[in-house]
């Protein structure tokens, strides 16, 4: 047990924070949030270069052969920074669950360009009726069609779609099948993509697919398996939206806790009154409680542990605590913080966003409930 | 990073439960809230130095085993779950032997650790004051040179296990004309000397939890004497590092907590979904708690000692055990005030035992709002107030 960072992930998150300090300041966050493509091809091409794209896989596809605890400390430093961009849809969504539930013909042919910044993935989770993740009745229906099939259905809040190289798309086979996945080429006729308005200013995007053709070799997941992998997907992204959570958090009480050293009222810095200092010894134990709880979990799923509970508990705590953090360091911040010209509103739309996705507090707790056989 | 325990560890961890189920089978005991604090068992206490499990961080030489923060971490963590009566030797092998082992002369060192050791000496803490309480440095109580002994004169409060201790740990003033900080000493009070009476008090739960102690002219020898003269309050700051260290501050009433999650099983209670979601939420933080003690534990076995982390830990931790009270009491519904006496109590009467007795939680070993100031100032740089 040891809850410090090994030396290469001290490493590591020190090129992470000097890269991103400079290559993705405020005004680049702000200047990309309001563009359509949402990311720099530039920066993109610099992060594959650093090995970023592939630091969680393994060497053979030209990846870094790096832990998902590895990738942890990274998110994190992303979450500070706000990186804008298809990190998390190429890397989290589309990349790691190819790695788990592709064929080694298929982790070929998909991860070395995605590795190699040339490609981007993502994964289509959501269906219009569906408010969590779990067992949801899958209505983009994939029928057999000649050697391949036919995908026909919406799916909505997938990340980066008007990016993507290739989507990962859950399917049902059949009403008395599971779930399959498959990776469709997004170029492929039938499929359109209408953007959406969010929070977080990420670029969600409503999928449409209608009887797009796909050949079998691109099916990662039979009916077999296919729950499971989707589940497992889900806990990944899970544990690493909570990882650059902790990194949004981290930042936010950095900041707030500079400005109350700084900011003076009644002749004295604001900091100096409990009151403030109380709130900001609360914001930091709720920082440090995400923090290890999320690691935790990235710890288990690179350890291959079985893990339901600690995803959930991680998810549960970061998504309320990151609420609290922002609600105090809004306090402390004063007006000023809730103005478009001040940068705490990077971090409380995207925290809030955070938190609706991949199971809000309440289904994860419910998660909990059951892990305690309750 | 690493979240994980050897398989060493593992081991350790399986033999302290054998032993713990042994002691409950043989009905030696049965698991309580706050047994810790208030379960004295002087024959327990022998059982576990047999095994070597007092003192067991220290160096082989004072009677230690030499082993590692985190044995020690999964030794207390068991004890808590099964809710052992671990009072006797639990402030010496916690903090006062650290203390002797930190700041004492190498007579004191021989004479006292392994007899702690041993399960042969028990002490107390004689640190608060009636006027010295989150304030500690305005302490009042005396020790005036005279010869080779201090002469003491005063009262400390709150001490816990005082009409079990062999002897205290107690701060007192050396130099009137200093500084507040800088005028404490620290020294090891036989309990029998001459002078020295114990008053219980009765807390909230009904309980003698603590006593008053009243020193009048009591005559301490020099020897006795941790550390340097007017040093003491720095060293009591240290020595508070670790009474906040462990995880007893989140695990104080985890009998508990067991027990209502079975009680909410075997009532049909589990289909509630508002039941369902409190006692999920219970364990969420139950577990947030454990992960900021785990890394007190952490930061103390890379060599440093723990200041704000376990600042932060505690106050946390005894927040939490004042909601796990509370969420037990409505579960319980008008049972939940039935005390341990009555007919009809469920869970022996643990729920309102612990939500009266957890006000003291964030109260002992510096409140939350001094934990919090800690924090503040060393965790986050903020400036005095």
């Amino acid at each position: 047990m040891k809850f410090s960072l090994t030396e290469e992930q001290e490493m590591l998150k020190k090129t992470a924070r000097d890269f991103l300090s400079e290559k993705c300041p405020r005004a680049f966050v702000r200047q990309t949030e309001e563009s359509e493509v949402g990311y720099s091809r530039d920066l993109w091409q610099e992060m594959a270069e650093l090995g970023w794209m592939g630091l969680a896989f393994p060497e053979e596809y030209g990846g870094g052969g790096m832990s998902f605890l590895d990738l942890a400390v990274l998110l994190e430093e992303m979450g500070r920074a706000c990186l804008p961009g298809p990190f998390f849809s190429t890397v989290v969504l589309g990349g790691l669950t190819i790695q788990d539930a592709g064929s080694m013909e298929q982790r070929q042919r998909y991860l070395p360009p995605a590795i190699r910044g040339e490609s981007i993935l993502s994964m289509a989770l959501y269906e219009p009726d569906v408010r969590h993740y779990d067992a949801p009745p899958i209505t983009v229906e994939a029928t057999p069609d000649g050697e391949g099939y036919r995908l026909s259905g919406t799916t909505v809040f997938v990340p980066d779609a008007h990016l993507s190289d290739h989507l990962l798309c859950v399917t049902s086979t059949g009403p008395e099948d599971g779930i399959a996945i498959f990776a469709v080429d997004a170029g492929s006729a039938g499929i359109s993509y209408s953007p959406l308005s969010t929070i977080g200013g990420d670029k969600l995007f409503e999928v449409s697919l209608d009887r797009v053709s796909v050949p079998r070799s691109n099916m990662l997941a039979g009916p077999d398996r296919g729950r499971r992998t989707v589940q497992k997907a889900l806990e990944r992204a899970a544990v690493a939206r909570c990882c650059e959570v902790v990194g949004n958090m981290q930042r936010v009480l950095d900041m707030t806790v500079d400005y109350a050293r700084e900011r003076k009222q009644f002749d004295r810095p604001i900091g100096s009154f409990q009151v403030i200092q109380h709130y900001c010894a609360e914001m930091a134990t709720d920082v440090d409680g995400a923090r290890f709880c999320s690691y935790r979990a990235a710890w288990m799923l690179s350890k291959g542990l079985p893990c339901s509970s600690e995803v959930a508990i991680a998810k549960v705590w970061t998504g309320e605590a990151s609420r609290r953090v922002l609600d105090r360091a809004h306090q402390i911040h004063g007006a000023i913080g809730v103005t478009m010209e001040h940068d705490l509103h990077f971090y409380t739309r995207r925290a809030k966003a955070a938190e609706l996705v991949f199971g809000g507090a309440d289904y994860h707790r419910e998660t909990v409930a059951r892990e305690m056989r309750l | 990073m690493d979240f994980g325990f050897t398989e060493e560890q593992n081991r350790f961890r399986e033999e302290v439960r054998s032993f713990l189920e042994e002691e409950i089978r043989e009905g030696h005991w049965q698991p309580a809230c706050d047994a810790w604090i208030q379960g004295f068992d002087p024959a327990f206490t022998r059982r576990v130095s047999e095994r070597g499990w007092i003192g067991m961080i220290w160096p082989r030489e004072y009677g230690g085993q030499g082993r590692s923060h985190i044995d020690r971490l999964i030794l207390t963590e068991e004890m808590l779950r099964y809710g052992a009566p671990a009072a006797c030797h639990w402030f010496a092998d916690r903090q006062v032997g650290g203390a002797i082992l930190s700041f004492g002369s190498e007579e004191l060192k021989r004479e006292f650790l392994p007899r702690i050791a041993r399960g042969e000496a028990y002490f107390g803490l004689g640190m608060s004051e009636p006027g010295a309480g989150s304030d500690l440095a305005s302490l009042q109580t005396r020790a005036v040179e005279d010869g080779d002994y201090y002469v003491l004169d005063g009262q400390k409060t709150w001490t816990s296990c005082a009409y079990f201790a062999h002897y205290f740990d107690v701060y007192a003033r050396t130099d009137p004309d200093a500084p507040k900080h800088r005028g404490i000493s620290e020294f090891i009070v036989d309990a029998t000397l001459p002078g020295l009476s114990r008053i219980p008090m009765t807390d909230i739960t009904g309980t003698e939890a603590w006593s008053d102690l009243f020193f009048d002219s009591v005559r301490v020898h020099k020897k006795y004497l941790i550390g340097e003269k007017n040093r003491g309050f720095y060293q009591v700051l240290h020595q508070l590092d670790y009474e906040r260290s462990g995880l007893e501050r989140i695990m104080g009433n985890y009998p508990l907590f067991e027990a209502i999650v079975q009680f909410t099983k075997e009532n049909g209670l589990s289909g509630d979904p508002l039941v369902r979601s409190k006692l999920a939420q219970l364990q969420v933080e139950f577990e947030v708690g454990r992960l900021l003690g785990y890394r007190v534990t952490s930061v103390m076995e890379e060599g440093r000692t723990p200041n704000w982390e376990s600042a932060m830990s505690k106050a946390y931790s005894t927040e939490f055990e004042k909601r796990l009270a509370n969420v037990a009491m409505e579960i319980l519904g008008p049972y939940g005030q039935l005390m341990p006496e009555s007919r009809l109590v469920p869970l022996r009467g643990m729920a309102p035992h612990s939500y009266l007795g957890s006000k003291g939680y964030s109260l002992q070993a510096g409140t939350t709002e001094i934990l919090r100031n800690v924090l503040a100032a060393r965790g986050l740089g903020l400036p005095g107030s």
